[in-house]
């Protein structure tokens, strides 16, 4: 299943549906690298909201994509954890620990453009 | 011989042989003509166990015309269980029944009564239509029993069932209501744990805590744990965890009130303190809440 | 007025690929649903699954989840169990003990799982797999 991957201004936006299988979450890492590098993006936001299940395999495809697209001098927000999802991560040890996080899309945009301002 | 097999679960009744080498016939045969008899006597044997439910005195909080009804249904929903020897639907059936009885006041040991008098009716039904075959009866009987009290479990396990559920459910919405996630201000909640924890309780006001992020947009937690005396590893764990799972909706967290026993326990079990947000007391916890939220607020007004 | 109906008592799940974790996740979802577990109670079973399911494709490429009601003296829950025909758990001791976090290259993240449910067992051998046991009650 493809993720669309919508440009707003500095920023992309990646918007996950219900079921994501490993490939198409390596798929969709691999398609934010590049677009970050083709728009020159500041910043990357990774809208969860209908995640209903974060397992141990997608929560470090996350972090590495954070960390791919910070060596392209970019910023990664994840934004939309359901409070369920939230409290099954917690259990099972998985904190996203390097990876900033968000309430919603608006807040991930008001925290990158924060970013970008205060880097720039 | 009477077996009786109760597990509400296993499989239809057994087609099972009864009787001497001259004259076996399977049981479900045997079963077949007793639900006949049963049908074509519907109706005086369910007014016989109407009236035996009223002599006993059970089923007193519902009027005349509602036992009839019910009696009706549970009557109409035993003798099909009786045919089809699968209990899912009567186990269905019986707590819808309790569902809808339970908030009336009926008891358990009401339910129990009223289905054990069916039983009975319907038994001495066929003790008098059988009488001049003992042979038969005794055979009617072997299949009967065995069904009718598999019959009389399911019903009252049911009734037990409904009943600890709606309790459960109760013990919830008190603990719900007794534990409150406060908005004090734009994307500020306060989190006041009083008293004792227990690991359940602990999850309640995580998964309330989570939800109540995300309904109020919060930006800042307060959590204060003044009115805690202790706190067991477990219920740090959770604590612990909240301040995770909230970072993880967006959310900084601060905790307020932590005793020096609370703080060394959460040292314990391995947590580095440092990286907490923690504040004496809940005064103090507001205010850096504010600061954190107001300092934003000061960032945009030197920006533009 | 709740809904009572009758739920189908067992699924089976074939593991062979990364689709199948999704699959065998969802239907543990419905399941945990239909039987009326919260919504948050749910998840935990889903994600458990998820975890579970993906050990057997990381570690033993095939298997199975077997997801069952199962009825208690005074509750519902879920079992959970998942097999494995694969080179087994050497040292079960060391993959219990693994510490809180599972960060995934940290292995099988079989402490976490634990916490997610009520009850859980696991044999291994190199010989016969490993079976996992879990098992959710809804409270």
């Amino acid at each position: 299943m493809e993720v669309p991957i919508l440009k707003q201004g500095d920023f992309l936006i990646a918007t996950i549906q219900a079921a994501l299988t490993d490939a198409d979450l390596l798929h969709l890492r691999t398609a934010l690298v590049q677009q970050v590098v083709r728009c020159r993006s500041r910043g990357v936001i990774v809208d969860v909201t209908s995640l209903d299940v974060m397992d141990s395999f997608a929560s470090r495809t996350l972090r590495e994509v954070a960390q791919m697209i910070r060596l392209r001098g970019a910023e990664t927000v994840i934004v939309g954890i359901q409070p369920e999802v939230a409290f099954a991560m917690v259990q099972l040890g998985l904190k996203l620990e390097d990876v900033a996080t968000a309430l919603d899309l608006e807040e991930g945009l008001a925290h990158l453009s924060q970013r970008s301002r205060s880097s720039a | 011989m009477t077996r009786i097999d109760t597990s509400p679960d296993s499989a239809q009744v057994q087609d099972e042989y009864i009787g001497t080498a001259e004259n076996t016939r399977p049981a479900s045969v045997l079963l077949r003509e007793l639900v006949a008899h049963l049908r074509d006597n519907r109706t005086q044997l369910r007014e016989e166990w109407a009236r035996r439910i009223t002599e006993a005195k059970l089923l007193t909080a519902m009027t005349k015309d509602e036992i009839f009804a019910e009696a009706t249904s549970v009557y109409d929903n035993y003798v099909e269980a009786l045919e089809t020897g699968t209990f899912e639907a009567l186990q269905a059936y019986a707590r819808n029944l309790s569902e809808r009885i339970i908030p009336r006041g009926v008891e358990t040991h009401e339910v129990v009564g009223i289905v054990l008098l069916l039983r009975d009716v319907l038994a001495r039904s066929l003790f008098a239509k059988y009488q001049t075959d003992f042979t038969k009866l005794n055979r009617i009987l072997d299949a009967y029993e065995p069904a009718a009290n598999r019959i009389a479990n399911t019903v009252a396990v049911g009734f037990v069932q409904e009943r600890e559920r709606i309790i459960r459910e109760q013990q919830e919405a008190i603990r719900e209501l007794s534990t409150p996630v406060l908005q004090v201000r734009e994307r500020l909640l306060i989190l006041p744990i009083i008293g004792v924890i227990d690991p359940h309780r602990a999850r309640q006001l995580t998964e309330q805590l989570l939800r109540g992020i995300r309904t109020n947009r919060a930006k800042v937690v307060v959590i204060d744990i003044t009115g805690v005396a202790a706190m067991d590893a477990t219920v740090a764990n959770h604590l612990v965890q909240t301040v995770e799972a909230s970072r993880l909706l967006g959310a900084t967290v601060i905790v307020t009130g932590l005793s020096p026993e609370i703080a060394q326990t959460i040292v314990n079990i391995g947590v580095d303190l440092g990286k907490m947000n923690t504040v004496g007391d809940l005064q103090g916890g507001i205010e850096q809440a504010e600061r954190l939220l107001g300092y934003k607020v000061v960032q945009f007004a030197e920006g533009s | 007025m709740r809904d009572f109906q009758v739920v189908e008592n067992e699924i089976h799940v074939p593991i062979n690929s990364d689709q199948d974790i999704v699959a065998a996740r969802q239907k543990g979802r419905s399941l945990a649903a239909a039987l009326g577990f919260s919504s948050g109670d749910a998840t935990l079973i889903a994600t458990a699954i998820s975890e579970l399911a993906r050990n057997i494709v990381t570690y033993a490429k095939t298997g199975e989840i077997q997801i069952t009601v199962i009825n208690g003296s005074a509750r519902q829950g879920i079992q959970l169990v998942a097999h494995d025909e694969g080179p087994g758990i050497p040292d079960i001791p060391q993959a219990l003990r693994d510490g809180f976090s599972t960060s995934g290259s940290l292995g099988l993240g079989l402490p976490g799982v634990m916490r997610l449910v009520d009850e859980f067992e696991i044999v291994s051998a190199e010989s016969s797999g490993t079976t996992v046991t879990a098992k959710k009650w809804k409270p």
